[in-house]
């Protein structure tokens, strides 16, 4: 389906998900609690086949975060971005997409090592990159270490 | 050993005395031939951790044979090596088990720093939170190698530099000596 | 230290204990910590371990402008230097609209295949090494050095390059490029058949590699492996012929997909995609279009606001790279979907029942680069 077909069948699809456009991709935008059931859909559906995440990450806005997942289909080539907005900073915790997509393993434990999200039903969710010692998290934008080099100090 | 103030004199190579005050005799014959044969034949660690790996990697192949220099075997396991080449970028998860290796290397050893960012945290000195600025921060490093990445030229004329530097140290006294004052 | 839940063994399974492998390791590619749970010399479990080149790439470039962060990006995958430095550019030239000139276009593709042709040469030399054939190493370097002669004439220097630039290239040719690159394919043609004849039709690499490691495909989608690990079991992923750019859809070259998904296979993925690779350099290099090499581009770059994707076919996979934008002299956000990161959750489901021996054939043919995983 072309950007513009998929856009059609997707709001009607899912008529409580917001849209949003960019260049590249359409956007859809859930909420937290929705989100594995719409994931679970995306893929199983035979008219959109999401089989393939090809990347997943997460961006710190400073009120929120919001976990963006990159998925297309080997079968009819479109691809789609799904994002999940986390209002909590303390203790976000959403659900992980291991048992739809096996790449979301490696993807959420750097989520979990470098922004401190909790993805529940993870196989081994563990701090793979910085070890478990390591205080905060670097990749939010309030993290600050005496380490850390500028040009100005 | 007790040696006599007029031993010491007539003796033709030089003289030096440890912590205990007693005279060590040092024949400077032996030293340049343990100088010789250790400095031509060094042996190196394969230690790469980045980018400077694969100027190391083309630094021994066929083009510029570091084994015309007596670098003829890297070995893999530090027990059996003479020289660390820290090529690449140290981090600090890795900097515990490069001390480890270095610990495990044994006497004399030298340690080559190839590459920015092992002599001083190279392109990611500033605004990064992981990167060891400089590895002379954990051991101690005998020459310096800039470039990003150097050529295998320049690694070879920091080599040769090194087997130099080795050529004129002293090879049979290990703790810090003071010349005997006439 | 932290002990992770799944690799403890058990009591009442006496062959069974748990090796360390790495990071410092002959035949890791890098600093690679793996622990692996054997029984006896059957592997039963593997267990990344990464963050040993973590330097923080993606926190450095949200201090840096834009045209300053594209020089970390060479380092990240430093055999496919020319290819992630493409991937930054393009995606800078996508957010402000720019169109570059044809000779520009024309020039990136012959350092991207000539880049391509030299990455594999290095893993096929170093595969062979890891597999205990010393001969091919010296082999490959030999052809190496003459690709690293060329870049070093136009771009400056051999390995981490910095030439393809938002707006272009840096320079423009060198006046014997032209020559030199024939030369090379011609004789690089003539000897594609010797690394047929060590390490192809050779009875012990073809034992240690062949049924080893087998991915299906339906694993490998669901893993989200791309690049020759991808196409050998049957995936279609190639994104010059998916999503091409700067000129890949007016070539003629074969995408190589194979369906057998073991590590000899792959192996042959990436000897037809020399071949292929200089296929595409003999189509381009006798019709370079005169012009400029760049265009101007402001001194401070600024992306409109929004969130932008740009995909590339790196010599080992999908090349991502995702910059959320706020207006400002620096990315918000930037987020690499390296190749390798992918592939190495492959590492974990194709060696589990095979021997420890195997598991360097396994490594060999994935061919990853660690610094591309850890950023």
């Amino acid at each position: 389906m072309s950007k513009e077909e998929l856009k059609a069948y997707l709001e009607l699809t899912f008529p409580t998900c917001k849209f949003e456009n960019s260049i590249d991709f359409p956007m859809l935008i859930v909420e937290k609690e929705h989100f594995f059931a719409i994931a679970k859909q995306l893929k199983e559906e035979p008219a959109t086949n999401f089989d393939f995440l090809f990347c997943q990450t997460a961006v710190d806005y400073t009120t929120r975060f919001e976990v963006v997942y990159h998925l297309t289909s080997t079968q009819y080539r479109h691809d789609l971005v799904v994002k999940v907005l986390l209002e909590d900073r303390e203790n976000p915790v959403t659900e992980s997409v291991y048992s739809l997509w096996k790449a979301a393993e490696l993807y959420e434990n750097e989520i979990f090592d470098l922004f401190g999200i909790r993805f529940l039903n993870h196989p081994n969710l563990r701090r793979i990159m910085l070890g478990a010692d390591w205080p905060g998290y670097p990749l939010r934008k309030d993290y600050s270490d005496e380490f850390i080099l500028t040009p100005q100090s | 050993m007790g040696v006599t103030e007029d031993k010491m004199k007539d003796f033709p190579g030089e003289v030096y005395s440890d912590d205990t005050g007693k005279a060590n005799f040092m024949v400077t014959s032996i030293d340049k031939l343990a100088n010789w044969a250790r400095s031509n034949s060094l042996w190196p660690l394969t230690f790469g951790t980045s980018c400077c790996a694969i100027e190391m990697m083309s630094t021994a192949s066929a083009k510029y044979d570091w084994s015309r220099f007596g670098f003829e075997v890297a070995r893999a396991t530090p027990r059996q090596a003479d020289l660390i080449i820290v090529a690449g970028t140290i981090c600090k998860k890795m900097a515990p088990v490069l001390k480890r290796l270095y610990d495990q290397m044994p006497n004399p050893k030298y340690v080559i720093a190839m590459g920015a960012c092992a002599v001083s945290g190279g392109p990611f000195y500033y605004y990064s939170y992981t990167v060891v600025k400089g590895v002379d921060t954990i051991i101690p490093v005998d020459v310096y190698i800039p470039g990003c990445p150097p050529r295998p030229e320049a690694l070879l004329e920091g080599m040769i530099a090194l087997q130099t530097k080795i050529k004129k140290s002293r090879a049979y006294v290990v703790d810090s000596p003071k010349k005997e004052e006439k | 230290m932290e002990v992770p839940n799944k690799l403890i063994p058990v009591e009442d399974a006496p062959g069974e204990f748990v090796i360390n492998v790495g990071p410092q390791h002959p035949s890791t590619h890098g600093v690679l910590r793996l622990r692996v749970k054997l029984d006896g010399e059957q592997i039963l479990d593997i267990e990344p371990h990464l963050g040993y080149i973590h330097r923080g790439i993606e926190k450095m470039s949200e201090s840096l402008g834009y045209k300053q962060f594209i020089y970390l990006t060479s380092r990240m995958d430093y055999l496919s230097a020319h290819m992630n430095n493409q991937a930054c550019s393009l995606i800078i030239e996508k957010g402000l609209q720019i169109e570059i000139p044809e000779r520009a276009k024309v020039i990136r593709l012959l350092m991207i295949e000539l880049q391509r042709l030299a990455s594999h040469q290095l893993w096929w030399g170093s595969a062979g090494l890891d597999m205990g054939a010393v001969s091919p190493f010296f082999f490959a370097f030999r052809e190496r050095e003459q690709i690293l002669e060329i870049f070093e004439e136009t771009c400056g220097t051999r390995l981490t390059m910095n030439y393809i630039t938002p707006g272009g290239v840096m320079n423009d040719l060198h006046p014997t490029f032209v020559k030199t690159v024939k030369t090379l394919i011609k004789q690089f043609k003539e000897n594609i058949h010797e690394y047929d004849k060590l390490l192809t039709g050779n009875i012990i690499f073809q034992k240690r590699t062949q049924d080893v490691g087998v991915l299906s495909k339906e694993l490998a989608i669901s893993l989200g492996a791309t690049g020759p690990v991808g196409r050998a079991s049957g995936i279609s992923c190639d994104v010059r012929k998916l999503h091409p750019y700067d000129g890949y859809e007016k070539l003629d070259f074969k995408e190589i997909v194979m369906t057998k998904g073991d590590s000899f296979t792959r192996y042959l993925v990436r000897i037809e995609e020399m071949k292929q690779s200089m296929h595409i350099i003999d189509q381009l290099i006798d019709n370079i279009p005169e012009g400029d090499c760049r265009v101007k581009t402001k001194a401070v770059i600024r992306l409109p606001e929004g969130e932008y994707y740009q995909r590339v076919e790196t010599a080992r996979g999908e090349l991502g790279v995702y910059i959320v934008s706020d207006g400002n002299k620096s990315p918000y956000r930037i987020k690499y979907r390296t190749p390798n990161f992918s592939n190495l959750g492959a590492l974990q489901y194709i060696a589990k029942g095979s021997k420890i021996g195997d598991l360097v054939a396994i490594m060999a043919t994935l061919d990853l680069i660690i610094p591309d995983i850890d950023r």
